[in-house]
């Protein structure tokens, strides 16, 4: 028996990849554990491991644990990438939380029905880039540091370089008016564990092709 | 100036209501500046206060907090009601997430077109009674404590106790299948705070009126 965590999710970004970076940007090694039809969620379902019926969910510790925040809180704790004390952990869960509302709109935008994609994508462009960036953006030149709390690396730093490189997949240019999100961007890729991640072959996936969309709207509807 | 944390937001539950249930349960006295109309937003927008130009916003310990799980979070372990260590406060965050999701489709109900108002009631009573209160129900029975996690009144059994209301006004006898919650809710509302909360005149909220959606689709365009 492996005591690395165990990943429950389909092949693929969704809900899991903010766990998935993470783990990596933390160093520790994971294995994954793919659903490919909508069988391998009922046979999960049925054998009482999830506890809300959902994935993801992540062998952890001993615990079957579910819940994309529950789990991201629990690692970061664990491994020290939560600050250094309850006003840190404040300004970090409310920066992670601007974020996964903007991952949100990132994750679903393969999914949206034809006739939708145009306004989505307008939307999710809109809110990046007055909504999210500038405020990242202002953190940054507040306190001129490299990381965003607490002069140290934490969560939110990987978190918000997730963001940028998904942001960037649907328009290259996304941060152009953002110099300091352009150097944050360079300096946490640098960061040994997570520039691991970022080359071929590491567990980081890649986005969802049209092709398989269906595929996972069939798992889970 | 006063050192009681001060919310912003409409007059209403919305995403606040969590924030207000457990700043009660702590015993926490707290004031509130009404959002009533466009103009409050956006001079809140406009004068920097909103980190994501949202509310809930709340301004405590020097911060002007936003999102709603962040604020939680924040008061919950300032006031010793997440668990004593790291595992309990994976359980406890599991738990209110799963609290977290009921309530949110409870919230949306109101704003439903109303072809579809029916049918996601429906949804709402299916997901309470064959996803989340039996999950609740079964930690209950599991362990025979009286909270949650870790024997000791955390924010998950407040988080639980604010849903199971929720649900009731959706449906009276939605606890029907699950006597450990129907104790578990008499037990957590008898709680000194949480009984002070519940009486007529607190700053619990009432359930939203047409009034009151009609005004919150106009100040969020919703």
């Amino acid at each position: 028996m492996s005591g690395k965590p165990k990943l429950h999710y389909f092949n693929g970004r969704g809900r899991m990849e903010p766990i998935r970076w993470l783990l990596a940007a933390a160093g520790v090694e994971f294995e994954e554990c793919y659903l490919e039809t909508k069988d391998d969620l009922i046979k999960l379902q049925k054998g009482g491991s999830l506890l809300f019926q959902q994935v993801p969910m992540v062998e952890i510790d001993g615990m079957k644990m579910v819940q994309t925040r529950a789990i991201s809180n629990y690692i970061a704790a664990k491994y020290n990438l939560y600050g250094k004390d309850l006003k840190e952990r404040a300004l970090i869960d409310m920066y992670v939380e601007g974020m996964l509302d903007l991952n949100e709109l990132l994750i679903t935008h393969p999914f949206q029905p034809a006739d939708k994609k145009e306004q989505h994508f307008a939307t999710l462009v809109d809110k990046a880039t007055n909504r999210y960036f500038p405020a990242f953006e202002k953190v940054l030149k507040d306190h001129g540091q490299d990381f965003l709390v607490g002069n140290r690396f934490s969560k939110a730093d990987v978190q918000l370089l997730e963001a940028i490189l998904m942001a960037e997949e649907y328009k290259p240019d996304i941060l152009a008016k953002f110099p300091l999100l352009q150097s944050f961007k360079a300096r946490i890729s640098n960061i040994p564990t997570i520039k691991k991640f970022l080359q071929p072959g590491s567990q980081r996936k890649p986005q969802i092709e049209e092709k398989d969309v269906q595929k996972v709207l069939k798992i889970f509807y | 100036m006063a050192g009681k944390p001060k919310l912003h937001y409409t007059k209403g539950r919305g995403k606040m209501e969590s924030i207000r249930w457990l700043l009660a349960a702590a015993g926490v006295e707290f004031e509130e500046e009404f959002i009533e109309k466009k103009e409050d937003l956006e001079k809140l927008r406009n004068g920097g206060s909103l980190l994501f130009q949202q509310v809930p916003m709340v301004e405590i310990d020097g911060m002007k907090m936003v999102q709603t799980r962040a604020i939680l979070s924040y008061i919950a372990a300032k006031y010793n009601l997440y668990g004593k260590d790291l595992k309990e406060r994976a359980w406890i965050d599991m738990y209110v997430e799963g609290t977290t999701d009921l309530m949110g489709m409870i919230m949306y109900l109101p704003l439903q077109p109303a072809d579809a108002k029916e049918k996601h009631l429906a949804l709402i009573i299916e997901r309470a009674t064959t996803r989340y209160f039996p999950v609740y129900e079964k930690a209950l029975k599991d362990h025979g404590h009286d909270y949650l996690v870790g024997n000791k009144l955390s924010c998950a059994d407040i988080h639980l106790l604010e849903a199971i209301l929720m649900a009731e006004e959706c449906k009276p006898d939605i606890l029907s299948a699950f006597p450990l919650l129907q104790a578990f809710k008499g037990r957590i509302s008898n709680i000194p705070t949480i009984k002070k909360f519940l009486q007529p005149g607190s700053q619990r909220k009432p359930p939203p009126d047409d009034k009151y959606i009609a005004n919150v689709r106009r100040i969020f365009i919703v």
